[in-house]
């Protein structure tokens, strides 16, 4: 295989991943958000007390969490059809990337929250706050640094599951490095691969770090 | 200005029940500066917090300015609270925000409309003298910086009550003065009244026209200063002038003489001197300005039995003084 020919794979898989990454980031934040901020206002010590549905919740996130990835990918092919009409495809494996990815967000963003101080939202509840801006404008804002560091670990994850979306014939980098360099013993392939992946998480942390200090004034 | 009565709360837990607070009554009228003392875990924090809700108290009734917070639905506890400011001992300010974006927070919790929040922001911060630092984050502030910061925030509502649970005891003593003044500016110039906490002997000298003592979840000890001082056996006033003196003297009559507001102008003992041609002795004393009154205590030796100095004592009582024979 000549170089070119080498790049134009890279050049490809690179797009792929990235595309899978960056959508499934996007959902993934936005559920993760929603499910971290729902475990921490119906704890039982929480704004919207109601122990039920924090137990299943976390009952949910647990098992969603425990469940090996390519087991995830797999099991979800029903739903992924339903979703997005096909199972095959670096669309179709932003459905598992994403189910994947939340519950290990929501316990980043769980965490974090529970990490602003109990008196600065005590302060804000005795000056008249209410439950909405307590979390939009207290524990959000609040924990965005945190928030934005979880993301970050969240999206490296990310990458790190996208290379099993081969499977569902998802491409992208990591199915290059398995496929050419594992499969067919071409070991400039897959060192190129393995070059460029690492060269992408070191971006992705790099504008990670970045960002949160930029958001940190602790 | 806060009506409390027959206030109780209790925290279960499985490791046991706490009685934080054990029927409390207490009356703060406006511009009057309150100060509740006592030990670690006396209660006083729960009984703070159970003013604004905090915590819902078990039994017992809150008022403030006229309206019962007890029984107040959600909404209508949120809008009450608007009155009530309240200080915290690690500041509580959020990090994410600089000075002039914390203050500007409590505004718009309160609805202020956008145009306004600008100019009530610099008004907040030029009250508290920190229109320098407007720009400055949290983490970019000393304690006693921070202490502004929640003040202004505190006062953003402008409020009829403050609330302040040890404002000042993360603080150094200069600091804890300057926030002390600033306080009491207050008081004075927006008639404030100020509840506050405080394990500090001089917060309570400095600035508090009325005091209490808690402990256990009660008030052994409550009213105006000038009065308790006076008060036979009172804590307060012994630990407000504390002093090393020996509790007996052979052949003489030990007591203790306190005085206050006006009485403390007295020449008492050059008079009780000159009166009975006594050679009366100081062993211990201490003079000092208290917020809403002057006041003394001293422990003195009088030459004689209690009997050959029952005139002279009384004489020291017809001059105002509280007389406590000590030995
Ligand atoms: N959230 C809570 N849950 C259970 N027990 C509590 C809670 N808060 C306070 N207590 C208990 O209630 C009692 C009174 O506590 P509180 O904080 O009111 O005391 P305090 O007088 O403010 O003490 P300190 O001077 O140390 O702040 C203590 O025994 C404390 O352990
Ligand atoms: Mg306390």
């Amino acid at each position: 295989m000549t170089w070119s020919e080498v790049l134009d794979l890279l050049n490809v898989g690179f797009q792929e991943t990235a595309w899978m990454v960056a959508v499934s980031t996007l959902l993934t934040a936005v559920g993760g958000l929603l499910v971290g901020v729902l475990l921490v206002l119906t704890d039982k010590a929480g704004m919207l007390p109601a122990p039920p549905v924090n137990a299943v919740l976390g009952l949910i996130v647990n098992i969603g969490r425990s469940l090996p990835f390519i087991i995830l990918l797999v099991a979800v092919i029903p739903f992924t059809r339903l979703l997005v009409g096909t199972t095959i495809g670096t669309d179709a494996a932003i459905v598992p990337l994403t189910i994947g990815a939340i519950p290990f967000f929501a316990r980043i963003v769980e965490s974090a929250l529970r990490e602003v101080p109990p008196d600065v939202v005590a302060a804000a509840t005795a000056m008249g706050a209410t439950r909405r801006q307590i979390v939009g404008k207290v524990l959000l804002r609040e924990a965005m640094p945190a928030l934005v560091a979880g993301l970050t670990i969240t999206v490296i994850a990310l990458v790190g599951y996208s290379a099993m979306a081969g499977v569902v014939g998802g491409g992208g980098l990591g199915d290059l490095a398995i496929r050419y360099g594992y499969q067919r013993f071409e070991t400039e392939v897959m060192i190129a691969t393995v070059v460029a992946l690492v060269v992408f998480v070191q971006l992705v942390q790099m504008l990670g770090d970045l960002l949160v200090r930029r958001l940190s004034h602790r | 200005m806060i009506e409390i009565s027959g206030l109780r709360k209790t925290y279960r837990s499985k490791a046991g029940d706490v009685v934080a607070v054990d029927g409390v009554d207490l009356t703060v009228g406006e511009g009057e500066v309150f100060g509740v003392l006592g030990r670690s875990g006396a209660g006083k924090s729960t009984l703070l917090r159970c003013v604004n809700m905090l915590e819902r108290p078990d039994a017992g009734t809150v008022s403030v300015d006229g309206v019962e917070l007890t029984g107040l639905r959600r909404k209508r506890l949120r809008l009450a609270r608007h009155t009530i400011g309240m200080i915290h001992q690690h500041f509580a300010l959020l990090s994410s925000r600089t000075v002039a974006g914390n203050v500007a927070f409590a505004l718009e919790v309160t609805g202020v409309p956008r145009a306004e929040r600008r100019t009530r922001v610099a008004e907040l911060l030029d009250l508290v003298g920190l229109t320098e630092r407007a720009e400055a984050y949290p983490a970019q502030l000393s304690g006693g910086q921070k202490q502004r910061v929640g003040i202004a925030r505190a006062l953003a509502a402008r409020p009829k009550v403050l609330l302040s649970d040890e404002a000042t005891s993360a603080l150094d003593p200069e600091t804890t003065e300057s926030i002390l003044r600033l306080l009491l500016d207050l008081n004075r110039r927006l008639g404030l009244t100020i509840l506050l906490i405080t394990h500090e002997m001089t917060v309570v000298k400095r600035i508090c026209t009325s005091a209490a003592v808690m402990r256990d979840g009660r008030f052994v000890e409550s009213g105006r200063v000038a009065d308790l001082l006076r008060q036979p056996g009172s804590e307060l006033a012994r630990d407000l002038f504390p002093f090393e003196a020996p509790e007996s003297v052979p052949g003489a009559t030990v007591v203790d003489v306190t005085v206050s507001g006006e009485d403390a102008d007295t020449p008492i003992i050059a008079e009780l001197a000159r009166r009975f041609d006594t050679d009366v002795r100081i062993l211990g004393g201490t003079v000092e300005t208290l917020a809403a009154t002057r006041a003394g205590r001293w422990r003195l030796a009088l030459p004689g039995g209690p009997e050959e100095n029952r005139d002279a004592l009384e004489y020291l009582r017809t001059l105002g003084a509280r007389v406590g024979v000590a030995s």
